[in-house]
Parts: structure tokens; sequence; C-alpha cells
């Protein structure tokens, strides 16, 4: 399926509802809670979360959604998750990502790490608000909280931060340490899966 | 199959050297964080010294380790604490114009000499990357059953 395709899935008002609860979840989520969540029927779920699948916007498996194991607790219920591909549509078609990726290996063979760093931290602060975890969720970077620190499900540089881990991930670093201000701090604590940034207010004494 | 690696680096200043001493307590730390990763098979050990012996030159550091896959790997690498020490690899090392690192399969339970790691990257450095020697970036999946077997 190309990406164009991909994304116009997504045009059912039902079956977007559905996409955004289950990656918003970020764990495998099964037809039952999908579809309590969006408030319609389970099949007519279940049929909207298999076109999702087709799509190749979500992937499936099996996972027993109940504690009890043993005689009568039932089949492993089939389960969804956000699928690993990204899509991007672009009209007319861009291809900033490919620039990108020359342009971070220019900045590696000139050794300006640093420089690129300054960069992205300029570029943090001029965007930044009293709100810091809302403007990355509108970035993409999909925070959520764990007991007092704010983590990011998603990296929006994730391709470039493949080819490129070590400059991506320390502009990104400085970028959002630039959009979050002194209030918070920001670091470094990378996890498989997850962009590499955490954030904690510092309480003011 | 498992998935050796080699690195290096090249010093800025003796080990011993006020410059080189954060990295130099990062060792144990980091190391032990390697051994305690999921996928960590095995590395190339000193005795006695804190970094491995070799006859490359006394500022040439090696690191060379051997892992499950490609993803294991990546995630010590890039997904861990370890990435903050990468970051921070212009104060300790200089910078290198031809690849530093390399990677092979190697079959379970072989274990890489220095001189035999020493020897993929120069492949590397030499070919391009190939099947016997290659990148993160140009990365060789294992070959079919069918090629090994023929």
């Amino acid at each position: 399926m190309n990406d164009d395709e991909a994304v116009a899935a997504l045009g059912d008002p039902v079956r977007r509802d559905l996409y955004r609860f289950v990656v918003g979840q970020g764990r495998p989520v099964g037809r039952g809670e999908a579809a309590e969540a969006v408030g319609v029927q389970r099949t007519l779920a279940a049929f909207h979360l298999d076109k999702l699948v087709d799509a190749g916007l979500l992937e499936t498996g099996f996972q027993r959604l109940t504690e009890r194991t043993g005689p009568g607790s039932g089949r492993p219920a089939k389960v969804y998750h956000r699928a690993k591909g990204e899509h991007q549509v672009s009209l007319p078609p861009r291809d900033y990502r490919l620039m990108a990726g020359l342009l971070a290996d220019t900045v590696e063979r000139l050794g300006g790490e640093e420089t690129a760093e300054a960069v992205a931290r300029d570029a943090g602060e001029r965007a930044r608000t009293d709100d810091p975890v809302g403007a990355l969720e509108r970035r993409g970077y999909e925070p959520y909280e764990d007991g007092g620190v704010v983590h990011l499900r998603n990296c929006p540089f994730h391709m470039l931060a493949d080819e490129q881990p070590v400059l991506v991930c320390a502009m990104n670093l400085a970028l959002c340490q630039g959009l979050a201000g002194p209030g918070y701090e920001v670091r470094l604590d990378p996890r498989p899966g997850e962009c590499c940034v955490t954030l904690s207010k510092i309480n003011e004494i | 199959m498992h998935l050796a690696e080699l690195n290096v680096a090249r010093l800025l200043a003796p080990l011993d050297a006020p410059q080189l001493a954060s990295f130099v307590a990062a060792l144990d730390p980091v190391n032990a964080m390697a051994e305690a990763a999921p996928g960590f098979l095995w590395r190339l050990k000193d005795e006695v010294a804190p970094t491995v012996r070799h006859d490359y030159g006394d500022d040439l550091l090696i690191n060379c380790s051997v892992w499950e896959s490609r993803e294991a790997l990546w995630n010590f690498t890039y997904r861990t604490s370890h990435l903050a020490f990468l970051q921070r690899r212009r104060e300790w090392f200089s910078r290198m114009a031809e690849p530093f690192m390399v990677m092979w399969w190697v079959p379970p339970g072989s274990f890489p000499t220095a001189a035999q790691a020493m020897a993929r990257l120069e492949r590397l450095r030499a070919e391009g990357p190939g099947p016997e020697a290659f990148t993160f970036r140009s990365f060789y999946e294992l070959p079919a059953e069918a090629e090994v077997s023929g």
C-alpha cells in the first residue's frame, strides 16, 4: 500500500478516532477496549481496526487480556498497535528527509556538531512557551507522564535519528532544552522505541 | 549467527592525563552496562588493564564485542546512557576521517581476536561495506541458508 492510500484510510472519522486511541496508549489494545473508548459497537470497531491493518497503519498480535490462565481462560485476544512503517504525503512532492540526511552527514564531516546543537537550542528558545509539554504535543512528540517525569512516546525525527543517532539525538536534546527553558530539567534518557529526551519540572524554592 | 563489532578511537591524550579522567571514570560503569544489556554475549577484555592492550599504537583504543542481533547492539549503543558518552567523544578522541566501527557475522561461540577484528576494519576501510565487513548504515543481513551451504 502506498503512502496516500494509507493516509486515505484515515478519512473515516470513526477509523481516525480508533487510530488515535490505539497509538495514544503506547501498548497493544484489544477490540473491546478500543470500541468502548470511541463509543462504537465492538463489531464495527473490529471492522475499522482491520481496515487500518490492511492500510499498514496498525499491526496485530495476540495476547491474553485477562489475568486468568489455564483452562477456561479463553483464547488470546487479537490486539492492535501502531505499525513500524511511516507514511508521508506531500502535494506537490517534497523530499526534505533526503536533504536533511545529507545536511546531517555534512555537519559530521565538517565536525560541526557543537554548532548544530547551538542552532537547535536557539530554534527551541525562539519557540519557547509557558507550556512546553503542549508545544511538544503539537510537534508530534506524544508526551505522557510517568511518575512525575514527562516521556516522549514518538521521535519526530525517527528516520534521521536512525541514520545519525549521535548528532540528531544531541540536536533534539538541545532543541527541547531551548523550548522548555530553565523551569524544566530536560535530560537524555534513551530507551528503545521512544524519543530519548525526558522533562521534569523543577520545583521553585 | 551472532553479530561481532569492533570500534576504535584515537585518544587525544594518554589515559592518565587529566583530560581523559572523565572517560576513564566511565569505563567500568559503561562496561558493566554493556554486559548487563539484553543480547550482550561477549567482549574482548584485558586481564589486568582497564582497556584492551594491543600492537596498534598506544593512542588507539579498541572495543570489540559480540551480540545476539543488530537490534541488541543498536539498543545498547544508542538507546542507553551510553549515548551520552558518545556525544562527549570530541572531549576525549580525535576525529577520524576513516570508518571507526565495523561489524560482521560470527558463528555462535566464536569470539574474534584483536587482530582478526582489526583485519575486518582494514577490509571495510579498503573495500567499503560488504557482507564480510559492514556498518549500521550499510548493514548486511545474514545470507540465506542456501547461500551458506552452497
